[in-house]
């Protein structure tokens, strides 16, 4: 038998039961599904990871207080209580800053404040201290007004740059830049605000205030130990001149801290991580996540693949009368098995078309109600539907070589 | 001219089941049957006649003996070959019919060919084919009728086309007339005597006898067994007509 008169036997067969058809694809349809949206989501996922760590700046590398020495208060920033021993100071960075293949070096300081203009009030704003290069090295760009100078820096000039979004809650349409502000206990003046940056790693810079590191430190801070603390800062940020002379880079680094700061190498005070580490443990995460879907996925590819069998198994019983009455005419045991291997095989390439049509549509619904990025792989729709072809072909096989040994005597006697 | 021998069977045997429960439905059956005979079988249920029908149908294979249709001993051909015999070979006719359902009866009729692996017709030449066939059968206004839209009569004239389209050398009819009221009865073997003029060599399993007188030659089976054969005679198409 032709295989065009094959497949047009199958669909029938397959529209003589539209609902039955439909639920018999169902498995089929949500792995396929599964496997489109689960891709989609990962790829989305890495995407935007990858796009938030080129937006932080590139070449970075960052040097913190390690965790061991300086502990969760240590990662707060300068908050330490006087007792504990090491961390970064300012200092640091102008050392760092000496060394060669350096592009910039950018200190950070955080703390919490209230802010007001008088009129309005913001609470718990987060008050960033850092250097001139802070714009260049973190990749943002200022939209009215100046940033601050090295000599503003040098000369603690209580100076602040607004975030967007933190200027258009304190100021409205008013321009902001030359008015005066209370940072905690400080008046300071707005110099300049920047333009959107958006949410980079779960961190709003829009909605910061940043000032001069020395203005943190020496107005800022409330611990009455921070002087005598020596000028800690939470973080250095390093941008490398050249990215591939990164290790000997880090190498020097390390070198030049482990001397300041009297420790080895082998028990630093501090932590150096380059993007890429930080791309790598994102990336574990994502293929961690990627893997679990790729088992549901797999999963319920296969319970589809055994709900075809069952019903085609139903479906053989079913139809014994009519493949006694073409085994009767002629047909072959190999024609029966074509038959019935075609249908199971066209039920779950329908299954894979109709779930190719529900990930995709399903992964651009997901991006719309939730915040989360997916990104539909052309590769894993032809890795959905051939894997829908080939678990109905195996799972088709059973039941039609159950269908291709009858006898057919028995077969048409069969009611 | 000698007419050549369409069936040749010698000493079949069909035994089912095994050891002390075992039955020998045929036991040692050995006939022949020459081209455009039209010969009937019968005998009482248990007797044997369908399992001879289907073996010689080519539906089962006899337990032991020869049986060489058309020249070709197809005593020990496996399934595969057996499907390709009774696809090019044989016709049936059956008491229930035996057509697909929701399927029309053009559709019914060229089943034969879709299964003709060497065959050279297009479907438009196959749909010709039918549609001559089902005129001859008187359904040229049936073509596009599904079964259960048809009589009784109709599908079983329906079947008679569809057993000729594979041009057999052998036409089984398994009862054709079991199902029918007299009428459609006569008509359907109206149609077979028609083709038996034509020609046709054509076996037909019965249980009645008066159907049976419109055979040439009756082979009476019991138990198994040749019990005798009645040679009713060369039988005219006209008188059949005229009953």
């Amino acid at each position: 038998m032709k295989a065009s008169e094959i497949i047009r036997i199958s669909w029938e067969a397959i529209m003589k039961n539209k609902v039955r058809s439909l639920l018999t694809m169902l498995g089929i349809i949500i792995g396929v599904a599964a496997v489109i949206i689960m891709v989609a989501i990962s790829s989305g996922t890495e995407a935007s990871i990858e796009e938030n760590i080129t937006s932080l700046g590139s070449n970075l590398v960052y040097v913190s207080q390690a965790f061991s020495m300086g502990g969760v208060q240590g990662m707060r920033g300068g908050q330490n209580t006087a007792g504990e021993q090491g961390g970064l100071v300012y200092d640091d960075a102008s050392a760092i800053e000496e060394l060669g293949n350096i592009a910039g070096v950018v200190v950070e300081q955080t703390t919490s404040l209230n802010v007001s203009t008088g009129s309005v009030m913001v609470t718990g704003t987060t008050v960033v201290g850092s250097t001139a290069d802070f714009p260049s090295v973190r990749d943002m760009e200022i939209d009215k007004g100046r940033y601050f100078t090295d000599l503003d820096v040098d000369n603690d000039n209580i100076y602040v740059v607004l975030g967007s979004s933190l200027a258009k809650e304190l100021y409205g349409e008013e321009d902001p830049i030359g008015q005066d502000i209370t940072v905690g206990s400080a008046r300071m003046t707005v110099i300049g605000v920047f333009a959107e940056k958006g949410l980079v790693g779960d961190v709003d810079y829009d909605s910061r205030l940043y000032t001069p590191i020395t203005v943190v430190l020496n107005y800022l801070t409330d611990n009455p130990y921070a002087r005598f603390m020596g000028d800690r800062v939470r973080m250095i940020y390093v941008e490398l001149e050249n990215p591939e002379l990164m290790d000997e880079t880090i190498l020097q680094i390390e070198l030049l801290l482990a001397k300041r700061h009297d420790v080895t190498l082998d028990e630093p005070d501090f932590t150096i991580t380059t993007q890429q580490d930080i791309i790598s443990t994102q990336e574990a995460t994502t293929a961690a996540f990627r893997n679990l879907l790729s088992w549901v996925a797999g999963v319920s590819l296969i319970v589809g693949g055994i709900g075809i069998m069952n019903i085609m198994l139903v479906s053989v019983t079913e139809r014994t009368h009519e493949i006694g009455i073409r085994q009767a005419v002629g047909a072959t045991p190999g024609d029966i098995r074509w038959q019935f291997l075609t249908e199971a095989l066209l039920l779950s390439l329908i299954g894979g078309v109709l779930g190719v049509i529900v990930g995709v549509g399903g992964s651009y619904i997901f991006e719309s109600v939730s915040d989360m990025r997916t990104l539909v792989i052309p590769s894993s729709i032809l890795l959905a539907f051939c894997s829908a072809a080939i678990i109905g072909a195996f799972f088709g096989f059973y039941p039609a070589n159950k269908a291709a040994e009858l006898d057919p005597i028995d077969a048409l006697r069969y009611e | 001219m000698v007419k050549r021998t369409i069936i040749e069977t010698l000493d079949l045997t069909k035994i089912y089941g095994m050891g002390e429960i075992s039955v020998h439905a045929l036991d040692g059956v050995s006939l022949e049957i020459k081209e455009g005979e039209f010969v009937g079988i019968m005998g009482p249920s248990g007797s044997g006649k369908s399992t001879l029908m289907h073996i010689l149908g080519c539906l089962s294979k006899p337990t032991n003996g020869t049986y060489i249709l058309d020249g070709e001993d197809i005593s020990n051909l496996d399934k595969f070959d057996l499907a390709i015999i009774r696809n090019k070979k044989i016709g049936f006719i059956f008491q229930s019919y035996n057509l697909l359902p929701r399927t029309t009866a053009i559709r019914n009729v060229i089943l034969p060919l879709m299964y003709d692996r060497e065959s050279k017709m297009d479907i438009f030449d196959m749909e010709d084919k039918a549609i001559e066939l089902l005129e001859l059968v008187g359904l040229g206004d049936r073509l596009d009728h599904q079964p259960q839209e048809l009589s009784g009569g109709q599908q079983q004239r329906v079947a008679v086309a569809r057993a000729l389209i594979n041009d057999p050398v052998l036409i089984i009819a398994d009862e054709p007339t079991g199902n029918l009221d007299s009428r459609s009865g006569n008509d359907l073997m109206n149609i077979l005597h028609g083709l038996h003029e034509n020609g046709a060599t054509i076996v037909m399993v019965t249980h009645d006898p008066e159907t049976a007188k419109n055979t040439e030659r009756t082979i009476h089976l019991l138990d198994g067994k040749i019990d005798k054969i009645h040679e009713n005679g060369h039988i005219k198409f006209a008188e059949i007509v005229g009953a």
